[in-house]
């Protein structure tokens, strides 16, 4: 194979630009491979993601994803500002699931100071947490078939339903995306019972809207051309590059931390994690509709069972908290996949150390193994599948 | 607000001054309701360059979403002309600075910029981009794209709701219909004296080199002494 | 699962002359941690994951953390013994009580580099073991063993605290900078890194603001 006569440089200054930087390199072995860096400014990669891919051809035979970005410094700024202001900086990490980032910190922050948590607050959280997997994963699911080519329409169908669960979140939060919501010890406001109505009539509608989007989407000749047998994930590389959340259970892994850790009240709830048989791009956008069609479940109970009571623990201390000496690892599992907090405390108003342990950062330590062999076109898409935010990939 | 800019100041310029008749803004709708359609050149021009503001696809950190959010349906970019998000640089018209702007991306942007073709304008949209917004403080953030690049409209936010954005865009039209194709104050891409490249920063092995550009940008002095 | 004792008792029938210390955790969350030398850092990983009992094949959270030197006022109780009488004891005069002296002692902690490793099994669902490796000193190049041939999700984490900590790790495939540019020569994340100068005039100054900026804006002409 050989690939088109590209310029071997560009002549010195003339800018080149960042999104279609193509040089030619020569290989002895293979002949001419192409050496394509696609980003940070690229449509498809969700944010200001570069790859360095070199090409045999199309066909992919090295891949090097390059961060930073988006390297915002959370973790600099963490340590500099006290607990309770570092809750608004997690709403930014995950840009599009403030509500799970918010509980993660949370949870880190009250084992680490061993503050309880009402059960009604608990309640509250869950329902939060299910809303944003639902937000999250109806989005990835546009986003996904907007890479595959489905131009406009998928994207159309999902930012419908996320203006409605947004609609939502503000009026309890009063903020759209940055919701800052959770506090140690529970949660800052008491939802009233009209906006429990509204979250109870959501949650009746999703699943219709799942129907359709499944109907048009799951069975779709070209989609299941594009996507089955692309990008296929092994059980074993998947545990060792500590891949997890929907990408884990898509290769088979029962890995849900709702039912390992049984945080929260999670373990009251009545649901089956999905799990996948190929390790396919395919499977992993099944197991998103799958868990969706599972929140909503869960989000039934949880509006049945909520409980009455205080909203934020009366013993809890946000403001001027100041953590006994000690440390301590929390962690969720985010629509993403695990996200943590690791925290280390010296007495004083400010963490010592303050660690986002972030989920796509992580899951993407095996993008090169699963795009050796693919096409370009591929490489978007199971990028697409692997749902990153650059806000967490780099913090 | 352009037509009766024009139609109040009709001295400095515009073919219809030239002849010394310049209708009022009322006098026009007469005429419009007549069907007879009076106009100017520079006039046509911007209301037909105002409409048709294409956007670049480029998206940073969380704006991006609201920016994503607005072209979609329920707001509906497309309403003012500017749902045609183009994602090669050489086709857009707006640069919209959607979140951080990291001092690793800060080459790459001002780069995107130099490659758009005048007229070209440029957005900062949210705190970040205005002034580096709450990472601030951090050592990889750039304390607002203004050190480098002309910023035509701010939208102050985190993120800015979609309806900000687009009341930023209208602005962006109002300003684009206020231009004067002639005389000493006439827009950057119609002046022989200014390029539209600025000079892309380096990185340096403590920060960008330089860390402003000094055409664009000055350190405000201390406004009090104590 | 195990507790983290039994673990390092386990640990060390197996390698006898590893250092493995205990590190508890003062804290309400329980998590101690256990310190590992550096010598037998990458064989007691691939024991941890390999081992029927414990198999934490997922290692979840890596992460860097700075100590810098410390200074601990101590405060020691010494008893000091009476004097010796220089008299001939007098049976009538009381008894000398000894003294109890209240010392406040400086201790100088040296710095040191850490390694975090948070591990969980994903077969058995258990954990958290928390395996820590340490720098004897801050001097540079620091260097410690890399557990990314036993984790591969090791890979990106650990470049991420070479990055932002400066610590080399031995053995790791592809170790660059990873979130800065390559040309970058600081290390962001240590606790005496100083940031470059280019604060800007903020409407509501505070104090370290105002500082900051005298030193690098020129004072503004005397008015009035």
């Amino acid at each position: 194979m050989t690939s088109p006569a590209a310029p071997s440089s560009f002549p010195s200054g003339l800018p080149s630009s960042p999104g279609a930087h193509v040089r030619a390199v020569h290989d002895d072995f293979h002949g001419d491979l192409l050496e394509v860096s696609m980003g940070p400014h690229h449509p498809s990669t969700h944010g200001v993601f570069r790859m360095i891919v070199t090409l045999d051809g199309e066909r992919i035979v090295r891949l090097k994803p390059v961060f930073g970005y988006l390297h915002r410094n959370h973790e600099k700024l963490g340590e500099q500002t006290t607990y309770l202001a570092s809750m608004p900086y997690t709403d930014r990490l995950d840009y599009l699931n403030s509500m799970t980032n918010n509980w993660a910190y949370a949870i880190a922050v009250e084992k680490l100071a061993g503050q309880a948590v009402p059960e009604r607050a608990e309640y509250v959280r869950v329902i939060l947490a299910e809303l944003t997997r639902l937000l999250n994963h109806t989005c990835l699911a546009g986003f996904l078939l907007q890479d595959t080519g489905c131009s406009g329409t998928p994207l159309m169908y999902a930012f419908r339903e996320r203006e409605k669960i947004l609609d939502l979140f503000e009026s309890l939060s009063g903020s759209r995306m940055m919701c800052n919501f959770q506090r140690f010890g529970g949660c800052r406001l008491d939802p009233t019972p009209e906006w429990l109505a509204a979250v109870r009539q959501l949650v009746d509608g999703y699943g219709r809207f799942l129907d359709e989007f499944e109907a048009l989407i799951s069975g779709n000749e070209i989609v299941m051309a594009r996507t089955q047998g692309t990008g296929v994930l092994t059980p074993a590389l998947a545990i060792s590059a500590g891949v997890t959340g929907p990408m884990l259970r898509a290769t088979g892994v029962d890995y849900d931390l709702r039912k390992v850790d049984g945080y929260g009240v999670y373990p009251r709830f009545e649901f089956r994690v999905p799990l996948g048989a190929h390790g396919d791009t395919y499977d992993r956008y099944m197991i998103r509709i799958l868990e969706m069609r599972e929140s909503i479940q869960i989000l039934r109970q949880a509006l049945r069972d909520l409980p009455a009571g205080p909203i934020l623990d009366p013993k809890a201390k946000n403001r001027g908290f100041r953590p006994k000496p000690g440390e301590a690892y929390g962690r969720i599992e985010g629509p993403k996949g695990e996200i943590g907090f690791y925290l280390i405390s010296d007495g004083s108003p400010n963490p010592f150390r303050y660690r986002v342990r972030p989920p796509s950062f992580v899951n993407l330590t095996i993008l090169e193994d699963m795009c050796l062999g693919q096409t370009v076109a591929d490489a978007v898409i199971i990028l697409g599948s692997i749902d990153i935010v650059l806000g967490e990939v780099d913090r | 607000m352009s037509m009766s800019e024009s139609a109040s100041t009709p001295a400095t310029s515009g073919p219809a001054s030239q002849e010394g008749f310049s209708p009022t803004q009322q006098e026009r709708d007469e005429l419009r309701r007549h069907g007879i359609l009076l106009t100017s050149l520079e006039e046509l021009y911007n209301w037909g360059r105002s409409n048709s503001v294409w956007p670049l696809n480029f998206g940073l950190a969380c704006c991006a979403i609201e920016m994503i959010a607005a072209s979609m349906a329920r707001f509906d970019i497309a309403r003012f002309g500017s749902e045609v998000f183009r994602p090669s640089p050489r086709q857009a018209d707006l640069l919209i600075v959607s979140g951080t702007v990291t001092k690793k991306m800060a080459p790459q942007v001002i780069r995107l910029w130099n490659q758009m073709p005048e007229p070209k304008y440029c957005i900062a949209m949210g705190a970040c981009a205005i002034s580096g917004g709450p990472f601030k403080q951090g050592y990889n953030v750039l304390k607002g794209i203004d050190r480098y690049l002309p910023v035509d409209i701010y939208i102050p936010g985190c993120p800015p709701r979609p309806e900000a954005l687009l009341h930023g865009l209208m602005q962006l039209q109002a300003q684009i219909r206020g231009q004067k194709l002639t005389g000493p104050d006439r827009p950057r891409h119609l002046r022989a004296d200014t390029g539209c490249a600025y000079p892309v920063p380096e990185f340096g092995a403590h920060d960008l080199e330089p860390p402003a550009n000094p055409e664009v940008w000055q350190a405000p002095s201390l406004p009090r002494s104590g | 699962m195990e507790s983290l004792e039994q673990i390092r008792e386990r640990l060390l029938a197996r390698f006898p002359d590893a250092a493995l210390t205990v590190i508890a955790n003062p804290g309400p969350a329980g998590q101690p941690s256990l310190l590992v030398g550096s010598p037998h850092a990458a064989s007691i990983a691939a024991f941890l994951r390999d081992d029927p009992a414990l198999r934490l094949d997922y290692c979840s959270n890596v992460t860097g953390v700075d100590w810098p030197d410390r200074e601990v006022v101590e405060t020691i109780k010494r008893t000091v013994p009476p004097p010796p009488p220089a008299a001939p004891a007098d049976p009538s005069a009381p008894p000398v009580t000894p003294k109890v002296i209240e010392e406040k002692v400086k201790r100088h902690i040296p710095g040191y580099f850490e390694v975090v490793y948070h591990l969980y099994s994903m077969a058995l669902k258990h954990g958290p073991v928390i395996l820590r490796t340490r720098t004897a000193d801050r001097t540079d190049p620091a260097s410690l063993p890399s557990l990314t041939p036993i984790w591969r999700a090791c890979e990106f984490q650990e470049r991420e605290v070479y990055d932002l900590f400066g610590i080399r790790f031995t053995g790791h495939p592809d170790l660059r900078r990873i979130l800065m540019w390559d040309e970058f020569k600081d290390y962001p994340m240590r606790k005496d890194y100083v940031e470059p100068d280019d604060y800007e005039w903020e409407p509501t100054p505070h104090g370290a603001v105002l500082d900051k900026a005298r030193r690098h804006y020129p004072a503004p002409p005397e008015s009035r």
